[in-house]
């Protein structure tokens, strides 16, 4: 059955591929990078040969002419992965080559910056890669040891300076040293919260499963939060906080205030508690009752119970919540540098205001890292503790 | 010993155990049977306290259950619940040993005793002892639920219907590993089941229930012979009375001196299949062997006749 299979299949064209290819083919027409004479006027764009030396130009051109071969005609994973690692590698040399080909010299003031062509390859053969590592159905362990390899290039490349012309590193370059504090400020916040609601987040759930009576009222109140809206959110937060830091010894000590970081890890606080909450609760509703019988049958105490048997069952399902609040936080921290939370969102505002989309680059793009990062590890967490791994149920 | 006296157990105004006493003599096993429904489970989760009961006492060895804390009670206790309640997240090996942990054994001593135990239920343990229940079968999954219940060998073991999920060769080896565990470390069983060949390839004595009540409690014979009433007369069979008497006859208890021709039989052997045998081959007698492997006996068709007789 599986050769029949691979004898009918061979000689078609994947579905996949022909998106893919496509794509790579507008991708490589339309301009590659653009130059702005400074970093708020509108650029001009530059296709691939002009953007680019030509033999540079023609390697790339016949790069993306067998990544695209291959999306097409090749089904097996290995290929996929390799070809599409191969692209995007060269689209990530080659775009830094491009500004510093663009760069008029001893310029400071213009800005090269990938341009839609870049971003449609960057996209097609993402989604090569994507489709070629699902293929495999990799195990978690090797899916974080892609995560690390992406990392890692991504770092080695930024350090090797093949980046430094683009205008998002000029960008950083001007501010490197508020950049890392606004990074540091915006994980505190994203993880400090959710360190937060996971200690308060899990008992509270561990109570509401057993003492259904305050079950509803809880999970009703924390709905309730959720569909606040976040400016909202942080308004109403301002009047409690401000008195807390003024009546209360002490709170502006540790940071209590009405506006600033304060009010924004409260609301993320209590956006991330509806998740915690609730999904301990389904957790912990799921062990299954023969399991929870056997283990008062064999002598052990109500701790022994929730720590050995309960807990371990429910990990799973808590650590969906955990993912769920990561990834939400991460996204919601860019929100509290409206009131002075600090955070890569403070890029992104500062950049709004002064349309400079570079800047608003420099804080979008670490964002989606960041969350597509603890996405991938937290998914890869999950598997590893879930019972009957995904992988061999599908097979 | 364990005195079981005058409990009931009341749910929303339902009598489900209603004031059974009964008395379980060290290091035998009893067998309750009865109709679904009939508080079997209930009585049994009384003697461990997972259950409290409204009325009466249990207790064990003179002691009073409701002096030892539920917990520690229920360590002392073996437990092989109905199903088999395996944690799922845990290995084969992992829970076999959740009471000897519970309760402080070593490393190495509880491991020895999972390998025992897997060895003694015919798990050969380097397949076995890293699996997960789900890549076990259903009556793999028992038969670990079983060891599981035995590990911390407790001295009263019980079991609620330990072998429902399997097959009819598996579940008789079952029974008999159960037997041999049971000699080996004279524990005191009290087994739930709807299997009544079961009960009487088991049973010490048996006790009969129906909606709540104890309606008998006997040795196997008794009930045979003089069954209390219709149910309990209906819950042996009928038709199955004699057989059952022969089932629990050794050949050994009916031989007589004589010759006969024809393989011989092992004085070990039921008088049931020596019947079977004697009918198959359609001999009124049959050699057995004797201890010393001559043939100096025999059974007869006469002696069997006699033995599977009941009132007249
Ligand atoms: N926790 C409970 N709450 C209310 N009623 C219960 C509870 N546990 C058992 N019962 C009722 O008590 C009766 C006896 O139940 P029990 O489980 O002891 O029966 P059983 O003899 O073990 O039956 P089966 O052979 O089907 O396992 C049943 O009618 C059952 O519905
Ligand atoms: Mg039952």
């Amino acid at each position: 059955m599986p050769l029949s299979r691979d004898v009918f299949l061979k000689g078609h064209i994947d579905k996949l591929g022909v998106l893919i290819a496509i794509l790579a083919a507008y991708g490589a027409w339309s301009p590659f990078a653009s130059l702005r004479a400074n970093r708020i006027v509108q650029g001009e764009g530059f296709g691939l040969f002009s953007a680019l030396p030509a033999p540079m130009a023609w390697l790339l051109v016949a790069i993306i002419l067998m990544g695209s071969l291959v999306a097409l005609f090749r089904r097996e994973a290995s290929p996929r992965i390799l070809a599409a690692a191969t692209v995007l590698m060269a689209l990530a040399a080659l775009v830094g080559e491009a500004a510093a080909h663009l760069t008029p010299s001893e310029n400071n003031y213009a800005r090269v910056a990938p341009a839609t062509g870049f971003w449609l390859l960057l996209f097609a053969f993402s989604l090569l890669a994507a489709d070629g590592i699902s293929r495999m159905r990799p195990d978690p362990k090797l899916r974080l040891a892609y995560l690390i390899a992406t990392v890692g290039i991504l770092s080695l490349i930024i350090l090797s300076g093949a980046w430094t012309d683009l205008s998002v590193m000029k960008e950083y370059a001007a501010r490197d040293d508020v950049f890392w504090r606004e990074a540091s400020r915006h994980l505190a916040l994203a993880l400090g919260s959710l360190g937060a609601a996971a200690l308060i987040g899990i008992p509270l759930g561990v109570v509401c499963e057993r003492v259904p009576a305050i079950r509803a009222t809880v999970l009703t109140t924390l709905n309730l939060v959720q569909t606040i809206p976040s400016i909202a959110l942080f308004g109403i937060l301002i009047a409690p906080l401000g008195w807390l830091a003024i009546h209360v010894p002490g709170a502006y000590a540790i940071g209590i205030r009405g506006i600033g970081a304060a009010p924004a890890f409260v609301a993320l606080f209590l956006y991330s508690m509806l998740p915690m909450v609730a999904n301990t609760v389904a957790g912990l509703a799921a062990v299954p009752r023969e399991s929870r019988e056997a283990a008062r049958g064999l002598g052990m105490t109500s701790a022994q119970r929730l720590f050995q048997v309960e807990f371990p069952l429910a990990l799973p399902v808590i650590l969906t919540a955990i993912r769920i609040v990561l990834v939400q936080n991460i996204g919601l921290a860019t929100i509290a540098a409206l009131i002075g939370g600090g955070g890569f969102g403070t890029f992104v505002f500062q950049g709004l205001g002064q349309m400079a989309t570079d800047l608003v680059l420099l804080g979008a793009l670490p964002t989606v890292g960041l969350a597509f990062f603890s996405a991938v590890v937290l998914d890869a967490l999950i598997d590893m503790n879930s019972i009957v791994p995904a992988r061999k149920e599908a097979r | 010993m364990i005195e079981i006296d005058g409990v009931s157990k009341i749910y929303d105004g339902k009598t489900v155990v209603d004031d059974v006493t009964l008395t379980i003599e060290p290091r035998t096993i009893t067998v309750i049977v009865g109709t679904s429904g009939s508080g079997k489970t209930t009585l049994l989760r009384m003697i461990n306290r997972l259950v409290e009961l409204d009325a009466g006492t249990i207790r064990l060895d003179g002691e009073d259950n409701r002096t030892i804390r539920g917990y520690e009670l229920r360590r002392r206790i073996g437990y092989a619940i109905q199903g088999h309640g395996l944690f799922p997240h845990q290995t084969v090996a992992e829970n076999i040993g959740v009471v000897p942990r519970l309760i402080g054994w070593g490393r190495k001593r509880t491991d020895d005793k999972v390998r025992e135990l897997l060895s003694l239920f015919q798990l050969p343990p380097e397949q076995f002892i890293s699996r997960y229940p789900h890549e076990l079968s259903g009556g793999e999954q028992q038969r670990v639920g079983v060891a599981r219940a035995l590990a911390a060998e407790p001295n009263v073991l019980l079991m609620d219907e330990p072998f429902g999920a399997l097959d009819p060769i598996i579940r008789s080896r079952a029974q008999d590993d159960l037997l041999a565990i049971q000699k080996h470390f004279s524990t005191t069983i009290i087994l739930v089941t709807h299997d009544m060949n079961e009960a009487f390839h088991l049973a010490d004595k048996i006790a009969v229930m129906d909606a709540g009540r104890l309606l008998q409690y006997g040795t196997p014979e008794e009930l045979v012979r003089n069954p209390a009433n219709g149910f309990v007369e209906a819950m042996i069979g009928v038709s199955e009375r004699p057989f059952r008497l022969l089932s629990m006859g050794r050949v050994a208890e009916v031989v007589e001196p004589g010759e006969a021709t024809g393989p011989a039989i092992d004085p070990g052997a039921s008088q049931q299949e020596a019947l079977a045998q004697m009918l198959w081959t359609g001999r009124r007698a049959a050699p057995v062997i004797s201890p010393e492997g001559q043939v100096a006996a025999r059974i007869t068709l006469e002696s069997i006749f006699k033995r599977a007789k009941g009132k007249s």
